[in-house]
């Protein structure tokens, strides 16, 4: 299994990751390994398991509905680049694709 | 051509529908749910989204989700779980949603719905459980994102328990439309899971509306409308957008996919102008949290835990207390109205009618130029009772009473009470009316000449007279009386 350069770039775009040419090719490389190790799973008989998301054998795992102690404004601005009216500043919004 | 443009082309009508459940605490921290307060202070590092953090999904929100589906007749997974929705936007703070993809709690449900359409079944395809977003406000230029400065994030509402509910496209008109979403709304509010108060946003409902010509085997162009922010906007906002996209077909445009924004002042939708884009989601089972697997008992306790649903309940008024449909339909729309009524007819004892009566045609009119819901008044049921055994009694004349509901509505006084201070007593003691009365004839021979010829209608003169001699407190039906008497 190899990855295109186009997967990479798209992958890329998708994580907002600004990649030089050279971290391109190295990206490629190592991401055509990851999905040729997991490939071999697929050589392997499976017809008769069911797919599992979760490898722990736990269900129903809840906390009941009781609302406890929160950060106070500082706190949750603490580490903000920028904050103005007791709110997180961010840069002008613009639509993007993800593409 | 006899083809009318109504025949020529169908419209399609799908609705997504948000709602936020009314928890203590979030959907995976405990932070309380809640409106307004300050800024970014119902916020912990899970609902910040920082490294590290862990999500645990609360109990009552899943519950809640699973009523939702149950009184939507849907069948409840037996296995859900939840996924990441991953896409970035500020609002968001961990640039993925905790949402559920293939595995929703709820599917294959129905929301039965009556109009001047006739009564039909809309499928609802999906019930699911993920969280909200937080708020941006758009800072410089008009105040609207696309020609702000920047924007402020405030996290208060981020991770507050969000059901989505997607309607299969059923829907065939604007007033179907209205009349699902008000059913929808009203099956929500007498499970007691949310707010639903589409002005708040505690529940906001998207539309998803094509045309085709009758009979055409694909759907049209389909086109989001956002932004409604109440039911008459969900009904205006698809007229609208109805005849727009009939008319665009007539004068051979072709309609695109897109986003329009309906807007409240003109009652039209205008496009959005964004890109319609393929998201690439790339959902996968959320890693922080194992899947449910809720066991029959647990479906079973929750199905067997619904209220009276409205439909069931307006069923029940019509057999017990003989209403019109209409009436009914308006004591129903939320279940602290219906149960207020219920209220005011067991402590009057009489004729429910005549409660509804007062409500709907007194009541109702003073609410609306306060904005308030029946419940939310200061008159209590059994005060609105208590006066119209007034009336009943000929203590008051309806009229007065009418004039006592007025101070009732603004005080919360007892009726009593005002009717003793406004003076308002109506006078049925026949002495002091006969006096009027006499006095009426003696000053009126004309009139009373006219009567005894047989002119009837001249008695209401009469009658009039001794009224205002009494100041409007005379018993009408008793002056009536004497006056007859007397003449004849
Ligand atoms: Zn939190």
């Amino acid at each position: 299994m190899s990855i295109d350069r186009k997967t990479v770039d798209h992958v890329a775009r998708l994580a907002r990751l600004d990649l030089s040419e050279e971290e391109r090719t190295r990206m490629q490389g190592e991401m055509t390994a990851i999905l040729t190790h997991a490939g071999k799973i697929q050589e392997l008989d499976l017809d008769d398991l069911e797919p599992t998301s979760h490898a722990i054998p736990l269900r129903n795992h809840m906390r009941p509905d009781v609302a406890g102690r929160c950060l106070t404004q500082e706190e949750a601005l603490a580490n903000a680049p920028k904050a103005e009216d007791g709110r997180f500043w961010v840069p002008r919004i613009v639509e993007d694709s993800g593409e | 051509m006899s083809t009318t443009a109504s025949e020529m082309y169908e419209t399609t009508v799908g609705l997504e529908i948000h709602v936020e459940l009314s928890t203590n605490s979030k959907m995976f921290c405990a932070c309380p749910v809640d409106f307004g307060g300050d800024p970014n202070t119902r916020v912990c590092p899970v609902c910040l989204g920082m490294p590290g953090s862990l999500p645990v999904p609360n109990q009552m929100a899943i519950e809640y989700t699973m009523k939702i589906a149950a009184a939507l007749h849907c069948d409840i997974a037996r296995f859900h779980e939840f996924h990441r929705k991953n896409y970035f936007y500020p609002d968001m703070p961990k640039n993925y949603q905790i949402s559920q993809y293939d595995h929703p709690i709820g599917t294959k449900g129905y929301v039965e719905v009556t109009g001047d359409f006739g009564t039909k079944r809309v499928g609802i395809n999906r019930v699911h459980l993920e969280e909200d977003t937080g708020k941006s406000t758009h800072v410089g230029g008009s105040g609207r994102i696309a020609d702000s400065d920047h924007s402020l994030v405030d996290f208060n509402r981020a991770g507050t328990p969000l059901v989505e509910i997607v309607s299969e496209p059923d829907i065939t008109s604007a007033e179907e439309a209205r009349a699902f979403v008000t059913e929808l709304r009203a099956i929500l509010e007498s499970l007691d899971v949310s707010d639903v108060r589409m002005e708040e946003g505690s529940m906001r409902v998207d539309a998803n509306i094509s045309t085709r010509l009758t009979g055409a085997p694909e759907y049209g162009a389909k086109v989001e409308v956002k932004n409604m922010n109440s039911i008459r906007s969900v009904g205006r906002a698809l007229e609208f957008e109805e005849k727009r996209q009939r008319k665009a077909l007539d004068d051979g445009e072709t309609l695109v996919q897109e986003t329009r924004h309906f807007d409240e002042k003109t009652g039209t939708t205008s496009s959005l102008r964004t890109k319609e884009f393929a998201f690439d989601y790339r959902y996968f089972p959320e890693p922080d949290m194992v899947p449910f697997e809720p066991d029959q008992a647990w479906i079973e306790r929750v199905r067997g835990s619904l209220p009276e649903l409205p439909a069931s309940k307006r069923a029940r008024f019509a057999e017990i207390y003989g209403l019109s449909d209409k009436e009914i339909q308006t004591l129903t729309t939320t279940s602290a109205t219906a149960g207020w009524f219920e209220e005011a007819v067991a402590a009057y004892g009489g004729e429910a009618k005549k409660i509804s009566n007062w409500i709907l045609a007194d009541l109702y009119g003073l609410l609306n130029e306060s904005g308030q819901e029946l419940s939310d008044g200061k008159i209590a049921p059994a005060q609105l009772a208590a006066l119209v055994k007034l009336v009943d009694d000929g203590a008051i004349s309806g009229k007065q009473a009418k004039e006592v509901i007025t101070v009732m509505f603004e005080t919360g006084d007892d009726p009593a009470k005002v009717v003793e201070e406004r003076g308002l007593k109506q006078v049925s003691d026949t002495g002091a009316i006969e006096v009027f009365v006499d006095e009426v004839i003696a000053e009126n021979p004309d009139a009373v000449e006219k009567i005894r010829e047989g002119k009837d209608g001249t008695l209401g003169f009469l009658v009039g007279q001794v009224m205002k001699k009494s100041r409007g407190q005379a018993n009408p039906a008793m002056v009536n009386d004497l006056l007859r008497s007397k003449i004849n």
